[in-house]
This record gives C-alpha cells, sequence and structure tokens, in this order.
C-alpha cells in the first residue's frame, strides 16, 4: 500500500526496449500469469459490483440508508436481533448494529465510493503528472528546474497528514467523495512527474526521435507520434499501482472520520464503527475488512502482472542465473 | 572528496529551498481556504461581533503575505500574542498558539513527540529487520516453495490496511487471547520494560505493513543485481552461492532500500497516526485528528510542517547515505 | 593429456541449437581462436567450458574435460574448485563484470580466497601483486580504486589480473577488447600475448573480429550456426581458406592497408561547410568541450571519412552537422547559406538500428515520414514512393507493413537509409553505420552507401571508430582526437603517410590480417614506452 515502493520500484524501469507490437504481446504475457488473470477476474467483478450497486441493493429490496430499528436490540445497546448479526432472506449480509442498516447494501454502495474514488484520484494523479512530468523534460533548462523543484516539494508532502489537515478545512456543503478523490489527486502526483519525465528523457535521447525531427515534423507531431506512446507502458504500470493505494488512502481516511462521511458509507468508515462491535457483531468487521483486503490484494496482483507484461525486465528477472541464454548466441 | 563535499552543499541548500517552499505552500492552502476561519473557530453559535473580534484576534484581517511575514518572523525571533487580556511571549522558534486552548503550538508538539517517536523508531527497526531479512531468503531460495509462502504473505501484508492489521491484532492478542492488556502508553523513563510491551502491539501492527514494502523491494533489487554481468563473473570464478546472494546482491539492494526508507517517511508516518488513532496513544498523530476535527488552524499548519520537517529532512539524509553507497551519483 | 578436449558438444536453449556437435581439443600453453559472427554460438562454447550452462534450463550434451575436470559431470564443487582456478574467464565488458559496489583489489582477493584460503591480508597482498602484473601502474593504491574510477583499459586490465590470480592453466577471453578503443586493444592484446610467452598459458580466444584473432592465436576455429566450419593453424586458414565461408567472410572484412576502390570521380560544388565548430557540455567547473574549432568542408559526390576513438567528439559532430544539436559557437552552411536547426536535405543514419527506429509502428510508415511531412502527395503516390525505396536498398515491397523487430540488424541498417533517401537529400551523415553490424553485413551496407552516393550524387559524412571501413569508403578522411582534427586530407595519403603521431599511432594499433606483419608491429609497439 506505500506509493513510496512504486516509485521506487518504477524509478528503475526500463523502456528503452519496448514491447515491440504493443496490445497483442501485452495481452499474451498478461494471459500468461495465472494470479493476475484470477486477480483481474476480481476485479471485473468489484467493478461490476459497483456500477450496478444500486441495481444489486434494488434486487435485494434494501437501500443503504434507511434505518430499521426493529431489527436491532436496544435492550442489549443495540446488537442485530437473530443470528450471525441478523441475516436473512431480507437483509443478505445482516444489519449494522445500532441503525440496523442493511450491510449488503452498504458494503456494495462501499464498493462504488471506494473504486470511484480511487479512479477518480488516479486520473488526476496521472494527468497532473503526465502534464508536469512531460513539460519538465521537454521544456527550457529553467522550466525543467522550476517544476522539478516544484515535484520534489510535492513529494515532501506526506499524503496521509496533508489530505487529513485539507479535509478538515474545506467547508462540508463540498460533496465528500468528490473531495476526497481531489485532495489524493491533487497531492499524491509527484512520482508520477518524476517518473514520466524521467522517462520522457531517456525517450528523448532515443535516435528515432532525432530521425522525426530530421524527417521535418514539427515538435508537436514529434512528441505525439514518437514519445508519447513510449510513455504509456510506464504509465499504465504505475497508474495500475497506484489504484489499490489510492483505496487504501481513502479507506484510511475515512477511518479517521475526515473522508467519506456518513450517511454516504464507506469501508474504511464501516471498519471505524464496527471496532466497537466485534465481540456481538464480527460480521459487521469482518465483511468491510474482507472486502476491503480483497480488493487492494486484487488490484495490486494485478498491477503487478501489467507491470510484468509491459516491461520486459520484469519478466526477465525470473529467469536469473549466470546462462540467461546470452544476448549475442541465443538472439 | 572535494566533489563529496561540494556535493554535501548542493544537498543542504536543496533542502533549505525545499522546506521554505513547503511552509509557504502549506500556509498559503491552509489560510486561504474557503471557509470563514473565525466562524470555524469561533463556533456556528458565535454573533457577528462575537466572530469579528474573533477575526481581529487572529490577525485574520491583515493580508495573506503580512500573515505569512508574522509567522515566519515567529519562526525565526519569536512572536509575542495577546489572549485579550495578557501578553504572551512565544519564542523562537514559534509555531503560533492553538485557536483552542490558547497554548504554544510547540509546547503541544514537544509533549506529544515522544509518543510519536517511540512507535515510529521502533516500528522502523522492526520493519527493516523483517522486510529486509524476508527480501533476502526470498531472493535466495527464489524457485522453491519456501520462496512462494514468502511471496504470498509479503502481498497479504502489502495488501492489509494498518488499521485493519491493528485492529485484527488488537482483538485477538488483548482481546480473545488476552495475552497482552489493551496497549496504553508508558513512559520510557517511568518503566522501560511496560513502555516496550504497550508499544509492542502498535510497532507490530506498523512495522509488519511497512515490510511488506521493503521485502517486495529487497527482492526484486536483488535479484535484478542477480541477473547483472558481474554476478556471472563471481559465478565464473567459483565463487559459491552464499557469498554471491550475501555479498554481492545484498550490496546491489543496498541504495534501492535506503531511498524507499526515506521516500516511505510520508507513508510512515501516516500509518503512524492511523496506529496512534487505533490504539489510543497520545502521539503527534492523535493531536493532529483532534486538532483537523475542531479545525484549530495554527495547530494544524504546525503539525504539518513539522512533519514535512521531518521527511524533508529524511530525504536529504538519505540522499547523502545512498551517495556513500552509490558513489557513482555525486559524480553524475 | 591435453588442456581442454571438447567432443561433440551440444547447447541448446529450448528449440534453438546454439552448438551443435562442436569437438576441438586445445594443448597446453596453446592458443586458439574461435572466430564467428553473432549467433555463431561461439561464446555459448566459453561457457560451456565452465559449466556456466548448469542450472540454466539449457541442455548440453557431448563431453568437455578442461585441465582433468570432466565438466558436464562434475559436482557443484568441483566445478567450483575449476571455475578462476585452474580455467579462469575475461569478458567482454569489464565495467559491468566487476561489482561497481566492491574495491577492485577486494574482488581480486575474494576471487583468491575462495581458492586459496589465504588470509585476508596475504589475498590482499596477492591482489596488488597481479595488479602491478597487469602493468597497473602504482598497483597498491588503484588495489583500493572501484570500478568506475578506471579507465576501459584499466578495468580489463583488472578483470585480467583476477584471471591470473589463482595461476590458471587456461585463460578464456570472451570478446576482450570487443569494447575497447584501437589503441587500447592494442596493449590489451599484447599482455595476452606476454602473459603467453612468461606464464605458459594456454589461451581459448572467442572473437569476431578475424583482426584480433591473427594477433593472438596459433591456430583458430571459424564458427557458424553452432557448427565448425574450418579448423586448422591460423596462417593456413588466413593464407589458404578451403571453406566458401570462410572465404566470404575474409573478403568482408575492410583492409586497413589496402587503397580506396571505388574513388569518387571529380567532386563537385560545395554543398556543406563547418567553420569553427565548436560545442561544450556541462556547465561551471563540470564543463568540457566535446568539439572544440572544428571547420570542414563537403563537397558533391564525395565522402568524408570522421575517424577517432571513443570521448573524440567525432558523433557530437555529426549530431551538429544535420542540427540536431546546435553549436557552442561556430557556422554551418548549407550550400553556402548559414543554417541552423534541422532540414529535410541533410539526414543522417543512425549506429543502432534498433533505437532509430520507433518499434510501434510499421518501417513504411517511418520511411514515408519525410514524404508525409512535405505534403502534396496523396497516400497511393507515397507508398509507392516508399516501395520503391525498400526495394532501392535491397528489400522487398512485401516488408511495407512490417514491424522493425520482424527484421535483422542489416535489414534495419538498409530501412534506415531507405528513410533518410526518402527526404531527397543532398548530404547523409552516418554515424557509425555499420559498427554494430556483423562484416558480411557490414561489407554489403557499405557497398550500399557507396552505390546510392553514386548515383545520386549525395555527398556523405562517414563517422566510424573502425579505421579500416573509414579507408574503405573514404575519398577525404579526418582524424579527431580530443575534439579536434588532428589531421586530413586525401584517404590514401593520410593513410600511407601519417604526418600527425597520434594518427600513425591509430594505424600502428589495428590488428594485422597477416600473423607475422602482426608479430612485426607487437615489436615495433614495445619498443617506445607504452602510452
Amino acid at each position: 500500500m506505500s506509493e513510496a515502493l512504486v516509485a521506487v520500484e518504477a524509478a528503475g524501469a526500463d523502456i528503452t526496449a519496448p514491447a515491440a507490437s504493443g496490445a497483442r504481446q501485452f495481452w499474451r504475457r498478461l494471459r500468461a500469469q495465472r494470479a493476475a488473470l484470477v486477480a483481474a477476474a476480481v476485479v471485473a467483478l468489484l467493478v461490476l459490483v459497483a456500477l450496478a450497486a444500486p441495481l444489486l441493493t434494488a434486487l435485494e429490496g434494501q437501500d443503504p440508508t434507511t434505518y430499521h430499528p426493529g431489527l436491532v436490540d436496544s435492550a442489549r445497546g443495540g446488537v442485530p436481533i437473530g443470528s450471525l448479526g441478523g441475516i436473512s432472506a431480507e437483509h443478505w449480509l445482516g444489519v449494522e448494529p445500532q441503525t440496523g442498516r442493511d450491510l449488503f447494501a452498504r458494503l456494495v454502495e462501499g464498493a462504488r465510493v471506494s473504486l470511484g474514488v480511487a479512479f477518480a484520484a488516479t486520473l488526476i494523479q496521472v494527468l497532473i503528472g503526465v502534464t508536469i512530468g512531460v513539460a519538465a523534460a521537454m521544456g527550457s533548462r529553467w522550466l525543467d528546474q522550476v517544476l522539478s523543484r516544484v515535484t520534489d516539494i510535492i513529494v515532501a508532502l506526506p499524503l496521509m497528514i496533508m489530505a487529513l489537515a485539507l479535509l478538515a478545512v474545506v467547508p462540508a456543503s463540498f460533496p465528500r467523495p468528490v473531495l476526497v478523490a481531489l485532495v489524493i489527486g491533487l497531492i499524491a502526483w509527484g512520482n508520477v512527474a518524476k517518473i514520466v519525465r524521467a522517462q520522457t528523457l531517456t525517450l528523448k535521447g532515443l535516435d528515432h526521435v532525432a530521425a522525426a525531427r530530421l524527417s521535418g515534423w514539427g515538435a508537436v507531431r514529434v512528441a505525439r507520434r514518437e514519445l508519447l506512446p513510449g510513455l504509456a507502458a510506464p504509465v499504465i504500470t504505475y497508474a495500475a499501482l497506484l489504484v489499490p493505494t489510492n483505496i487504501s488512502a481513502e479507506a484510511a481516511l475515512s477511518f479517521l472520520g475526515v473522508g467519506v462521511k456518513p450517511p454516504t458509507p464507506s469501508w474504511g468508515q464501516m471498519i471505524t464503527a464496527a471496532d466497537v462491535w466485534y465481540q456481538a457483531a464480527p460480521q459487521y468487521l469482518l465483511f468491510p475488512a474482507g472486502a476491503l483486503f480483497t480488493t487492494v490484494l486484487a488490484l495490486t496482483v494485478l498491477g503487478d502482472g501489467v507491470r510484468t507484461a509491459l516491461d520486459p525486465r520484469a519478466a526477465s528477472r525470473l529467469r536469473v542465473g549466470t546462462g540467461r541464454a546470452r544476448k549475442e548466441d541465443a538472439a | 572528496m572535494n566533489g563529496f563535499g561540494g556535493f554535501l552543499l548542493r544537498r543542504a541548500a536543496g533542502t533549505l529551498i525545499t522546506l521554505l517552499a513547503v511552509s509557504v505552500l502549506v500556509y498559503v492552502v491552509f489560510y486561504a481556504t474557503p471557509g470563514n476561519v473565525a466562524q470555524i473557530t469561533c463556533g456556528p453559535r458565535c454573533s457577528p461581533e462575537q466572530v469579528h473580534q474573533v477575526a481581529a484576534q487572529l490577525r485574520l484581517d491583515d493580508p495573506l503575505y503580512l500573515r505569512y511575514f508574522h509567522f515566519l518572523q515567529g519562526l525565526f525571533v519569536g512572536q509575542d500574542y495577546s489572549t485579550g487580556t495578557s501578553v504572551e511571549h512565544c519564542a523562537a522558534p514559534c509555531l503560533g498558539l492553538s485557536y483552542q486552548s490558547d497554548q504554544q503550538v510547540l509546547t503541544l508538539l514537544l509533549a506529544k513527540l515522544p509518543v510519536s517517536l517511540s512507535l515510529v523508531a521502533g516500528a522502523m527497526v522492526l520493519w527493516l529487520v523483517i522486510g529486509v531479512g524476508t527480501g533476502v531468503l526470498s531472493a535466495w531460495r527464489r524457485g522453491r516453495l519456501s520462496e512462494r509462502v514468502l511471496t504470498v504473505l509479503t502481498l497479504a501484508g502489502w495488501a492489509t490496511p494498518v488499521f485493519v492489521l491493528g485492529l485484527v491484532l488488537m482483538i485477538v492478542v488483548c482481546g480473545e487471547l488476552q495475552l497482552l492488556p489493551f496497549p496504553q502508553y508508558v513512559r520510557f523513563g517511568d518503566d522501560p520494560e511496560q513502555w516496550a510491551w504497550n508499544l509492542l502491539l502498535p510497532w507490530l501492527s506498523l512495522a509488519l505493513i511497512e515490510a511488506a514494502a521493503f521485502a517486495r523491494l529487497t527482492r526484486s533489487a536483488m535479484l535484478e543485481t542477480l541477473a547483472e554481468d558481474h554476478i556471472r563473473t563471481f559465478r565464473a570464478y567459483g565463487v559459491g552461492e552464499r557469498a554471491i546472494v550475501g555479498r554481492h546482491a545484498l550490496r546491489g539492494a543496498l541504495a534501492p532500500v535506503i531511498a524507499l526508507n526515506a521516500n516511505n517517511v510520508g507513508s510512515a508516518i501516516g500509518g503512524a497516526v492511523l496506529t496512534e488513532t487505533l490504539f489510543g496513544l497520545p502521539g503527534i498523530g492523535q493531536e493532529l485528528v483532534h486538532a483537523v476535527k475542531v479545525v484549530d488552524l495554527p495547530v494544524v499548519v504546525g503539525m504539518v510542517l513539522v512533519v514535512a520537517f521531518f521527511v524533508v529532512i529524511a530525504n536529504a539524509v538519505a540522499d547523502v547515505l545512498y551517495a556513500l553507497a552509490d558513489r557513482r551519483v555525486v559524480l553524475a | 593429456m591435453s588442456l581442454v578436449e571438447v567432443t561433440d558438444l551440444t547447447v541448446e536453449f529450448g528449440a534453438l541449437h546454439a552448438v551443435d556437435g562442436l569437438s576441438f581439443t586445445l594443448e597446453k600453453g596453446a592458443a586458439l581462436a574461435l572466430v564467428g559472427e553473432s549467433g555463431s554460438g561461439k561464446s555459448t562454447v566459453a561457457g560451456a567450458l565452465l559449466g556456466l550452462h548448469r542450472d540454466t534450463g539449457a541442455r548440453v550434451g557431448g563431453s568437455v574435460l578442461v585441465a582433468g575436470t570432466d565438466v558436464t559431470a562434475a559436482s557443484d564443487a568441483e566445478l567450483r574448485g575449476l571455475r578462476g582456478a585452474k580455467a579462469a574467464m575475461v569478458f567482454q565488458d569489464p565495467l559491468s563484470s566487476l561489482d561497481p559496489y566492491y574495491a577492485v583489489g577486494d574482488q581480486i582477493a575474494e576471487v583468491y580466497r575462495v581458492h586459496t584460503r589465504a588470509s585476508r591480508r596475504a589475498a590482499r597482498a596477492r591482489a596488488v601483486e597481479v595488479l602491478d602484473r597487469v602493468g597497473i601502474p602504482d598497483a597498491a593504491r588503484r588495489a583500493r580504486s572501484r570500478p568506475h574510477e578506471f579507465s576501459g583499459g584499466m578495468r580489463q586490465r583488472a578483470l585480467i589480473a583476477m584471471a591470473l590470480a589463482c595461476e590458471p592453466e587456461l585463460l578464456i577471453a570472451d570478446e576482450p577488447t570487443t569494447a575497447l578503443d584501437v589503441t587500447v586493444q592494442a596493449q590489451i592484446l599484447d599482455l595476452l600475448h606476454t602473459l603467453r610467452q612468461e606464464n605458459g598459458l594456454g589461451l581459448l580466444l572467442v572473437t569476431h573480429d578475424v583482426g584480433v584473432a591473427a594477433e593472438s592465436a596459433d591456430d583458430v576455429l571459424v564458427m557458424r550456426h553452432g557448427r565448425a566450419v574450418e579448423h586448422g593453424p591460423l596462417r593456413r586458414v588466413l593464407a589458404a581458406p578451403e571453406q566458401p565461408y570462410t572465404r566470404e567472410l575474409l573478403a568482408s572484412v575492410p583492409r586497413v592497408d589496402a587503397p580506396r576502390t571505388a574513388p569518387a570521380e571529380e567532386a563537385g560544388e560545395t554543398v556543406l561547410e563547418a567553420v569553427g565548430l565548436r560545442r561544450e557540455f556541462g556547465r561551471g567547473r563540470r564543463a568540457f568541450t566535446a568539439v572544440d574549432d572544428v571547420s570542414l568542408t563537403l563537397r558533391r559526390g564525395e565522402t568524408l571519412g570522421i575517424v577517432g576513438e571513443s570521448g573524440s567528439g567525432k558523433t557530437t559532430l555529426g549530431r551538429m552537422l544535420v542540427g540536431l544539436l546546435e553549436p557552442t559557437s561556430g557556422t554551418i552552411r548549407y550550400d553556402g547559406r548559414a543554417h541552423s536547426g534541422v532540414d529535410p536535405s541533410v539526414q543522417m543514419v543512425f549506429q543502432d538500428p534498433a533505437s532509430s527506429l520507433n518499434p510501434r509502428r510499421t518501417v513504411g510508415e517511418s520511411i514515408a515520414d519525410p514524404l508525409r511531412a512535405k505534403g502534396g502527395q496523396d497516400d497511393r503516390a507515397v507508398r509507392e514512393r516508399v516501395t520503391g525505396l525498400l526495394e532501392r536498398v535491397g528489400l522487398e515491397a512485401a516488408h511495407h507493413d512490417r514491424y522493425p523487430h520482424e527484421f535483422s540488424g542489416g535489414q534495419r541498417q538498409r530501412i534506415g537509409i531507405a528513410r533518410a533517401l526518402a527526404a531527397d537529400p543532398r548530404v547523409i551523415v552516418c554515424d557509425e553505420p555499420v559498427s554494430a553490424l556483423d562484416v558480411t553485413t557490414q561489407a554489403q551496407v557499405v557497398a550500399l552507401l557507396d552505390e546510392l552516393r553514386r548515383e545520386l550524387g549525395l555527398a556523405l559524412v562517414f563517422v566510424a571508430h573502425d579505421l579500416a571501413v573509414v579507408r574503405q569508403v573514404s575519398d577525404r578522411v579526418a582524424v579527431m582526437r580530443r575534439g579536434q582534427v588532428v589531421e586530413t586530407g586525401p584517404v590514401d595519403e593520410v593513410y600511407e603517410n601519417p604526418r600527425d603521431p597520434y594518427t600513425r599511432q591509430l594505424l600502428a594499433a589495428v590488428p594485422a590480417l597477416d600473423p607475422e606483419v602482426a608479430a612485426r608491429r607487437r615489436a615495433a609497439r614495445r619498443e617506445p614506452a607504452p602510452a
């Protein structure tokens, strides 16, 4: 869940020998990894659940915000009535202690919030990072100095602390999930910019870029045709590993009570609330914690798979040893 | 060595500039955000006159640059504050006064710092040992069952949020098995043994999560080194596997591990905030969460700056260590 | 018993038969050169002698006996006892072959201790001793330096010192001079020769360069596709090759002593002129001048060779001539008019055919770039022209829609030439266009460039480190050293009667194809103190 690791690892990635015929080879390499395939299936399922959340809750016949005081035992402090936290045909995963809100509905709505925030934040990070990184690498020496310094400063800002503080000062009227996505996106783009800058500089030095310049094309066309496609692989790799990081960040902020706020459901927030109920209603803690764990794990494994499929060097790590087929003789 | 001295100087200058820029950014972001600070500080039931009074007291009517200047002044030479009835002197480095308690932010911070330092320093030792150890082991046993087990464990650690792991540990160890009492902070000076026992679970939950990152990195850096040409040289000269992994491959992983430990300070502090909140440790993190909830801006800004300060300094130190670990950096 | 006995060796990587039924022997103190082009399997053989293919998924068959050890059957411990102690290997790239993090002396000492159980102190003393032996000045101090603090030649000496540490009977040198400049190469080859004479080492030299083999070996084994083509005494094979492939290989090797075969007819008007070109990199104390006050002219229909060792500034100069780099000072004139920036009429052919083509675009698209940039032609006309160009450079129309990775190095270089031609250039600057290619391919590409020059009246600038190739293609030549042109003139004149001492030194260092000449030159090199 540490973005720092992703950054350190990605900084060493080699893109000077990019995958030859792009998409097809990528799929072939991705499909060769069983773990990544399973993870992809889990992620696809999660995305489906998130997209179809209203449909699913409608199917169950519940919604995430209605209180059901009749389903909790107020005499025992609000413990759900019935076995396993009140699991029944009406409430598939039982109900929340005290309020009696439907757990299944809150869980799937939570998936929507969690994935939505994470993907939106990743998009913002990538957009800012790529813009700043490419500008620094392509612009004048002076622009590069300024942008690199700004990037250093952004990298120095600790995400959790800044987000925690920022989320406190923005008026409550601002829609919360959008705000969380914005805050994560606006603070944690530094490493994307650093990686993009380094990769752009490498790509810029490649001869086919020089050759395109000699053809008589303008700078914009050269950048679009020769540079940007080369950036796709490292950016996709990094973005794929940023998504689970952002999921964790959102959950952590909500856990601290400054992220997504009730009544909007969020896994992090549910875990905080479940803290004191673990003995009376363990499923209240288990479901959101399990969902969070599964999501981050699946996205991470998928991200690793994407990296292996895109970065030939990562793949070559699997074949270690002296006899690594000698370039000259085995080629 | 001349080159190295120059490198140190350049790094120090860069660090200073970064710190100043961070302070400007943080200050501007927080004090220029929408929302009436005076209104929030005073509370929703304040009358307009009261709000105005608070604004005047907090110098909220001054232009932003002037307030930042005062802030810097406080930082370097100290500052006097009127708290309505009396004047309080806040000596340099002054981070201002809390809106809530009128206490000096620095005093508040210093009171909480030992708790956070205890937590982070202890956890760091653990995560470096566990993480790098796991990484070395899985690089050495590569391709065998034990490596796969370690890889799965690492992934699980990587994917678990620190607050979930902490919660589970607390429920299982303190709640169900009752091996330990629920943690309560004991000062090191009062009882070192109790200090350690009480911090054990917070250390573990923070360290295990962070260790996963180090295990991943150590393993991949070592495998990468093992694929390099100079490893082939030593194999071709009859050097055994143990020396190759333990001496040459590990040395290659040193620089990236240092880089990660620096880059990671920010995220580790984030983890510390969560850990403190979860275990109820009265550290900086808990204070920050509290200050955020009551919108005590001077405390928030002060804390953010202090944390950023630590991160920037850690990065600078790591840069120097990195350069020492890999002298070629200085020349590049 | 022979030092090395290889019988029916096969090495397979998956479906690839890298070595396919190879047999040879090497007597104690003798020297055998394995010569072949890329993909011939020669380096794989070198690795097999030390059992380096074990546990890598490669299948090794046949038998390999080295200094009495049966490599294919030996236990891991026996194998470790062989490696470095009885047979030691020197690799191609001395920088990546040493651990960047440890002092050179410590690395040698580590290897020594593995085999002798000597004390740390004794091992360190031994390291200094062997470093001194291979000619590292001030060895005691230099032993504490790390590899990046050494020059390329010094690093290769250090690696040879490591090989000598345990006094092996066999030295396996895998392209030991390929990464080095020609003058340094001569020093290393001389060192290997001395060591053979004085220590009685057996030498197995793996090389693509027939000249290097001629300088160092008694016997030669020519390999192709994992098999032996011809095996015999060096002198006989060089003088009277029996196999067609050997003949072709030898015919392709450019000779530094052969006059230019197809000189340009009367050169035309001046198309490119550089006056006082200068280029600095970096600032402040780290600033260095890559090109320092270079002036030259290029006339229609001629080839100007620019030759120099690494760091001489020849590549920087080439990039300035085409406008990819701005000179710090000085002017470039195209057709008499001062010019800055790129211009389609001045094109470039790059060294690395792999990185000079965009891997994501078909070669047809890449070649069409200059045509589309100029505009005014519809898609069909562009395609027709591109197809014509492909055929002109010796490829097929069907190659239009393929991607670069589907081509061999030589074919890619042809594609690069086609792309340069698409712009209808008057000048083409070729930056080491053949140095990444095998000699047979090299000869074909050089011939193609020469043909195009004559046919289209092009002016060529041919930048290269290989003195022989430069002589083969150039009408005039400029010799560069440390950013400056030290000597310039008609090619045969410069090569026959070099005026500058540096030019003389360069020419004396080029390996000769005749062992007699090589021996004479080696003696001559030993006369003055080594530079």
